[in-house]
């Protein structure tokens, strides 16, 4: 079982023992469900009809004349709840009900998963609560009252740096001592095996719909893929449908903070120094840490990207040199947020805009007849007490 | 001194193995050790000693709290190793090592236990590395002699407790009930199953822990046939709520670990 759930020499499982019992048996549900043609007809369904998918490939006019290249954005802010998240949250929801849990947990940055996962028990009639660091519920306000609406419970968590790493603390160990009756629906492509398969697997609906959608309209692949990355759930999702595709540019964009030389920042590859091999919350991957291996708490504007650890899947992409990875700074993100907004009327969620700050740069290089596909993986709405403060609205 | 020879020894005074855990530097490096000392001379037969980690997801809040205690003071692994070093001086009982997985990986693993040996460590537990990921830290730790210790929770299944008890070395740590580490007040029934099951797999010697507060928990789960009782969270505890008077945390300890020791007789 030693090369269980590794993309090359990452993941894997590390966890307390406490856990591998749940962790075993959610493997196997997992494997039993994922092809089941019941399941598949039932959360199609939902996805259709509740999420509405497929989700819209909007060409982008005034900005694709700005950026002189073709930029389509495929508008996962336009699921239900605002985000792609709930492409995992009803999956998994789905999957923990088949297998007879009554109690679902989950951590939230941004709050965009957590919102994800209370409307997902909802549906399903199931008990939710989610694990929150303090200062993500400070900056995401909005998605608490959302949570808390749908019925959900909010667990503030105040230990650490007071984010996502913190949240995901607490809600593995809600899970230790609950196993039985808890189902924990981790939102990104992190954590032990089977999480990071899992996430993708549910993920991987964006780059099917892309896929099909460009060739529609395009009848040709597109030139990049640019998301944002933070555990990396969105990308992967946007991505696994085009890896075999080597002339398309895959780019991830992590979150480049203050700056990466300011160590205030969520780039776990684009700082050599901090960013280092490791092991946190039950995966191998690079992670952010001091020498010792202490986990560094991270620093960026959005709350989803704020986090010190990349889903294992992208080390190997990047070891392959399937993948790029590049950063954006807190600063140019937030310009990335009004041209988006000013040129196509779209308020793009704060970790999203991360991606098209760096299409701003990546277009320099474009030709015009090239194509240029940014996953909008969520609105910017949650993120409007932020943005007015930035932009010292009154 | 190995586990083979304190368990020996207990058996032939008729005693179970009291094996206090404290997180080294808390709350920081000099009181950590006075506290060691004390709790070694108020009747400790094994030491537990954690490392602390900035994201301990076996433990509890107490722990928790320890830890950050202890990295607030500037602790880190060198400086673990010289304390385990200083306590080396005053006592020659065994000294397990309770740590995450990046702190080894970090030092490199090799490394790592190559300082265990020249530390005088007698044990690891690797929190968060289950018995399929441990063949890297098995091998470094039976090159020098270091016995690697493995956790067994009331919903592993007996597949799971034989690889576990193939890899295990020195003791077998019970976790005697779901959940993270923490005092609680009761211990359940499941736990004495538990460790019941557990004999017919193995020789090895039982500590259970997580959860263990009062002198009852320590005589039912020795009644239980148990080896030994490991107490963390209570005593984290007194160093907690008598962060500003020293002199009365390190009586408390005093009194309370006697207690937890007579109850092992």
């Amino acid at each position: 079982m030693k090369d269980k759930g590794r993309f090359g020499r990452y993941g894997g499982i590390y966890v307390p023992e406490t856990l591998m019992p749940a962790v075993e048996e959610l493997e196997k549900a997992f494997n039993r469900y994922k092809n089941n043609k019941k399941f598949k007809k039932e959360l199609d369904h939902l996805l259709k009809e509740y999420v509405g998918r497929p989700t819209p490939l909007t060409f982008c006019t005034s900005l694709s004349k700005k950026l002189g290249c073709k930029i389509y954005l495929k508008r996962e802010d336009l699921a239900h709840t605002g985000a792609h998240k709930i492409n995992n949250a009803l999956g998994q929801a789905l999957l923990a009900k088949y297998i007879g849990k009554t109690r679902i947990i989950a951590e939230t940055g941004a709050g965009q998963h957590g919102v994800a996962t209370a409307t997902a028990a909802a549906k399903l009639g199931m008990e939710c609560e989610i694990y929150m660091g303090t200062i993500d519920i400070e900056r995401q306000k909005l998605n608490v009252f959302r949570m808390q609406l749908l019925g959900a419970k909010v667990n503030p968590v105040n230990t650490g740096g007071k984010t996502l790493k913190d949240a995901i603390n607490d809600a593995l160990r809600d899970w230790t001592a609950n196993v039985q009756t808890t189902h924990y629906l981790l939102g990104s492509v992190l954590g032990p095996h089977p999480y990071p398969e899992m996430v993708a697997h549910f993920q991987s609906i964006i780059g099917k719909e892309t896929r099909e959608q460009i060739l529609k309209i395009e009848n040709r692949l597109p030139t990049a893929i640019v998301a944002c990355v933070g555990g990396g759930s969105n990308a992967i999702g946007i991505f696994r449908e085009f890896l075999k595709d080597k002339e398309v540019n895959l780019i991830g964009v992590e979150a480049g903070g203050l700056g990466i030389k300011t160590g205030k920042h969520a780039a776990r590859f684009a700082d050599e120094k901090l960013g280092r091999l490791g092991i946190l919350h039950g995966t191998m991957t690079y992670i952010l840490q001091d020498k010792f291996g202490q986990i560094y708490n991270t620093h960026s504007i959005s709350a989803g990207l704020d986090y010190s650890a990349i889903g294992p899947e992208h080390s190997n992409l990047r070891d392959l040199k399937r993948a790029q990875y590049e950063f954006a700074t807190d600063k140019e993100t937030m310009e990335a947020v009004q041209l988006l907004s000013q040129e196509e009327g779209i308020i793009p969620a704060l970790e999203s805009a991360h991606a098209i700050a760096h299409t701003i740069k990546l277009s320099k290089k474009m030709k015009k007849e090239d194509i240029v596909v940014i996953n909008l993986s969520g609105r910017g709405d949650k993120d409007m007490t932020t943005i007015a403060k930035e932009l010292k609205f009154k | 001194m190995t586990y083979a020879k304190t368990f020996r020894r207990l058996r032939k005074n008729k005693e179970k193995a009291l094996v206090p855990f404290i997180v080294i530097g808390d709350p920081d490096y000099r009181t950590s050790l006075k506290i060691i000392k004390t709790v070694v001379e108020s009747g400790a037969d094994i030491l537990e000693l954690g490392f602390p980690f900035s994201d301990p997801i076996a433990d509890g809040p107490t722990i928790q709290a320890a830890d950050v205690r202890s990295l607030k003071s500037k602790i880190d692994t060198d400086k673990c190793f010289n304390f385990i070093k200083e306590v080396r001086k005053i006592t020659d009982i065994p000294i397990g090592l309770l740590v995450y997985y990046n702190l080894i990986y970090q030092r490199g693993t090799k490394k790592f236990f190559y300082d265990c040996k020249l530390a005088g460590v007698t044990s690891v537990l690797a929190a968060d590395v289950p018995v399929e990921e441990s063949e890297e830290i098995t091998q470094s730790a039976r090159k020098h002699k270091i016995d690697t210790v493995f956790l067994v929770s009331p919903l592993t299944d007996n597949r799971r407790l034989k690889l576990i008890t193939k890899k295990c070395r020195g003791f077998i740590y019970i976790v005697s009930r779901l959940g993270v580490t923490g005092a609680k007040e009761d211990l359940k029934e499941s736990t004495l199953k538990l460790i019941k099951r557990v004999k017919k797999h193995t020789h090895l010697p039982l500590c259970v822990g997580f959860g263990i507060s009062r002198p009852e928990h320590i005589q039912s789960v020795c009644k239980a046939g148990a080896d030994g009782a490991i107490v963390g969270s209570a005593i984290v505890k007194i160093i907690e709520q008598n962060i500003n008077n020293k002199k009365l945390m390190i009586n408390k300890i005093k009194t309370y670990v006697e207690s937890l020791k007579q109850a092992t007789k």
